[in-house]
């Protein structure tokens, strides 16, 4: 039977195991996907890992309410998510896998555009989606669509990053504006306008990770600061290093219109998420050569040095504020809330 | 004008702070004053005003934070009410994460269960009610007077609406009731509240009620009052106003806040206020104790509308942790580094008081912008 992509509905029987869902594979999935690998039709992928490499993989999954927000889908996010967690090792990502729980009585139509915005995020930063699993679980049982995502990339075992490899003196640099992302969607879903368009950021870092390491400049570590923004991976990555940091805030770029929304609900952009930056730590006197390597990629246009690794047995991550006083970043506890009074 | 900006100026924020310092510099008294709000005292460690102050300038936490000043009671009325059948409760965010008694939250009780939304108005739990006729829908409101006129507007709105599903479980509280028991109380050792020398006053709560309501903190107490803005140099120009007022002996209650408060306050909020509330006998705050007609109740007119009445709310006394120093902390009496909680066992993921949870409130302030002293053991 031909799926009815215009006035269709997910049901039951597309988690089946039988035709429809065969149908639904075919019809959707493995026509927008399309590579040979998932062509094959068998079970599992059998991937060509070239000679010398080292494998890197992560998984994630995504949620996210509304599916649709300005500057993304959960589709494009599910590809751009998984792709930048493996990116940040600095592995170039090549395969993912996509696991779909969706929602009886869900539209096609929907499903179909999801299924397309990922298939070009994948196709724009060169990954292919190269085995998959379709289950259904019924009406009022899941929020529409949940998509689970499996990346694996190959890595030069000459590259060692993580926040072991941080040392005093280190520069921060992101790479662009930050809060972007949770605001889009805080904003789609309480149906707040702006005068100017909360977009998020949503975006495969992995090119520009390339470009990073292509400088030249020694890169000690990278993070991509998701969930928790800015100042939940700082903490974290303070702790993790043994390290203080101490960060000017004015130097720290942010969107008025994220600012401005930021004060309306009470919120600290430091705490909202991004889902197309990166954090990235070198050696103080090599941070021009990676700004201006990162300045040159459309995705790092408005990268900045943001501060500098310390000496702190406490490990804080220590931040001067425009008025010159100081502050100490934690992590987020909980959901960030927008305050009351 | 960029408001955001135009109130965080660097280069001003510098000028101000060399006036204090000039101010001070041959005096060797200490300035202690209490920003009443939860609002100013974000503000001071959001960007790291203790380190503009000259040392003899001591600012003290007010209990101008609505979740924290809630007693345990009330908390654990909307648990159970949370928990009772075909009622959705809903709440400012705030709310979820309070500890009842029994180490209970909303969001715990939301996780067994309980139907609880987070709402950021009123008006979303009036729709909420209208969506679903076969639940009932209770708005639990709090706040000081700046979040009272939007719960007045929904209950007339209910009532025009005639809706039988869509009650409000109320504990607005007043202000000037509250700064009245910390002036009369300021420096008594048997109340523990410390001697204070004068008021950063409320921002929002004044754009409502005005100016006027603060004149017995200058006639009778001859304490000044300086009405500033949530903005840093609102609250910089406001510790200058009350260094010069000490200093030249005055108390008086002046409007740093003037681009939003006029003395009389916006009317039309006060009216909607007295025709949906009325005043409580009195009323139980956290720290505070009991303070005679200090909290709102919903009136006779619109009784259809009341929480309590419909479903006969008791407030149960409970026991709170006896180690947690909230109470003494709302009232000025301690920081929260004289908490043997704090940062410890009491964190915002993990809060024992509400002082940890609330955006507004002292501990959770202190511990997430704090400088070295005052991050405690993290």
């Amino acid at each position: 039977m031909k799926l009815d992509l215009k006035n269709g509905h997910v049901d039951m029987s597309h988690g089946s195991g039988g035709r429809a869902m065969a149908d639904l594979i075919e019809g959707l999935f493995v026509k927008a996907f399309d590579n040979p690998v998932l062509a094959t039709g068998d079970d599992q992928a059998r991937l060509d890992v070239p000679k010398g490499m080292r494998l890197a993989m992560s998984t994630d999954s995504f949620v996210i309410s509304p599916l649709f927000f300005p500057g993304g889908d959960i589709g494009s996010l599910a590809v751009h998510g998984t792709v930048n967690d493996v990116a940040m090792a600095g592995a170039k990502p090549l395969w993912l896998s996509a696991g779909f729980i969706l929602e009886e009585g869900f539209p096609l139509k929907d499903l179909e555009k999801i299924v397309s915005s990922m298939a070009k995020a994948a196709r724009d930063c060169g990954v292919q989606i190269v085995t998959g699993d379709t289950k259904v679980v019924e009406k009022g049982k899941g929020d529409g669509v949940y998509i689970n995502t499996a990346g694996v990339g190959v890595l030069d075992p000459s590259l060692d990053l993580g926040p072991h490899r941080i040392v005093v003196g280190d520069a921060m640099i992101v790479n662009g504006t930050i809060g972007d992302h949770g605001m889009a969607v805080l904003a789609r879903r309480e149906n707040l306008d702006f005068e100017e368009p909360l977009l998020s950021d949503s975006a495969a870092l992995a090119d520009l990770v390339q470009s990073m390491i292509k400088s030249g400049a020694s890169l000690h570590a990278m993070r991509d600061p998701t969930r928790g923004g800015l100042a939940t991976a700082l903490d974290e990555l303070a702790g993790a290093s043994g390290h203080g940091f101490q960060i000017e805030e004015k130097a720290i770029p942010i969107r008025t219109v994220v600012r401005g929304a930021c004060e309306i609900l009470g919120l600290d952009p430091l705490y909202i998420a991004n889902e197309g930056k990166l954090l990235a730590f070198c050696p103080y006197d090599e941070a021009e050569t990676l700004l201006a390597a990162m300045r040159a990629h459309p995705l790092g246009r408005d990268a900045a040095l943001i501060g500098r690794v310390v000496e702190d047995k406490q490990h804080f991550v220590e931040m001067i504020t425009p008025l010159g006083g100081r502050r100490l970043i934690s992590r987020l506890a909980g959901e960030p809330l927008p305050r009351i009074c | 004008m960029k408001y955001i900006d135009a109130f965080r100026d660097p280069d001003l924020a510098q000028k101000i702070k060399a006036a204090i310092h000039h101010e001070v510099q041959n005096t060797d008294r200490i300035f202690r004053f209490m920003e009443f709000c939860g609002g100013h005292t974000h503000a001071i460690f959001r960007f790291g005003l203790p380190d503009l102050l000259p040392s003899c300038i001591e600012m003290v936490h007010g209990p101008g934070c609505p979740v924290c000043v809630l007693p345990m009671g009330r908390i654990d009325a909307a648990i159970a009410l949370a928990l009772s059948e075909d009622t959705t409760l809903c709440v400012y965010g705030d709310m979820m994460r309070v500890p009842g008694g029994k180490r209970l939250s909303l969001l715990k009780a939301k996780a067994r269960g309980a139907d609880v939304r987070t709402v950021t108005s009123p008006h979303e739990a009036l729709m909420m009610a209208q969506d679903n006729p076969a639940r009932q829908v209770v708005f639990m409101a709090i706040g000081f007077e700046t979040t009272t006129p939007p719960t007045a507007v929904v209950i007339k709105q209910a009532s025009a609406l005639g809706l039988k599903n869509f009650s409000v479980f109320c504990n607005h509280v007043l202000t000037p009731p509250a700064l009245g028991w910390l002036l009369k109380s300021a420096g008594d050792q048997n109340e523990d509240v410390p001697s204070l020398d004068g008021f950063v006053g409320p921002s929002h709560v004044s754009a409502i009620i005005g100016t006027y309501p603060y004149n017995i903190a200058a006639e009778i107490y001859h304490k000044p009052v300086v009405i500033a803005g949530f903005e840093p140099l609102d609250v910089l120009q406001a510790i200058l106003m009350l260094i010069r007022q000490v200093k030249e002996g005055r108390a008086e209650i002046e409007n740093e806040y003037s681009r939003a408060v006029v003395p009389e306050g916006n009317r039309k909020a006060q009216a909607l206020m007295q025709e949906v509330f009325t005043l409580r006998d009195s009323f139980e705050w956290r720290g505070l104790g009991v303070i005679e007609k200090s909290a709102l109740k919903i009136n006779d007119a619109y009784a259809a509308f009341d929480a309590e009445r419909r479903f006969a709310i008791q407030e149960q006394s409970t026991k709170e942790n006896p180690a947690c120093q909230c109470p003494a902390i709302l009232r000025g009496a301690k920081t929260p580094l004289d908490c043997p909680l704090f940062g410890k066992v009491c964190r915002p993921e993990n809060p024992i008081g509400a002082c940890m949870v609330s955006s507004e409130g002292g501990c959770a302030a202190w511990y997430a912008y704090g400088t070295r002293g005052r991050r405690g053991a993290a």
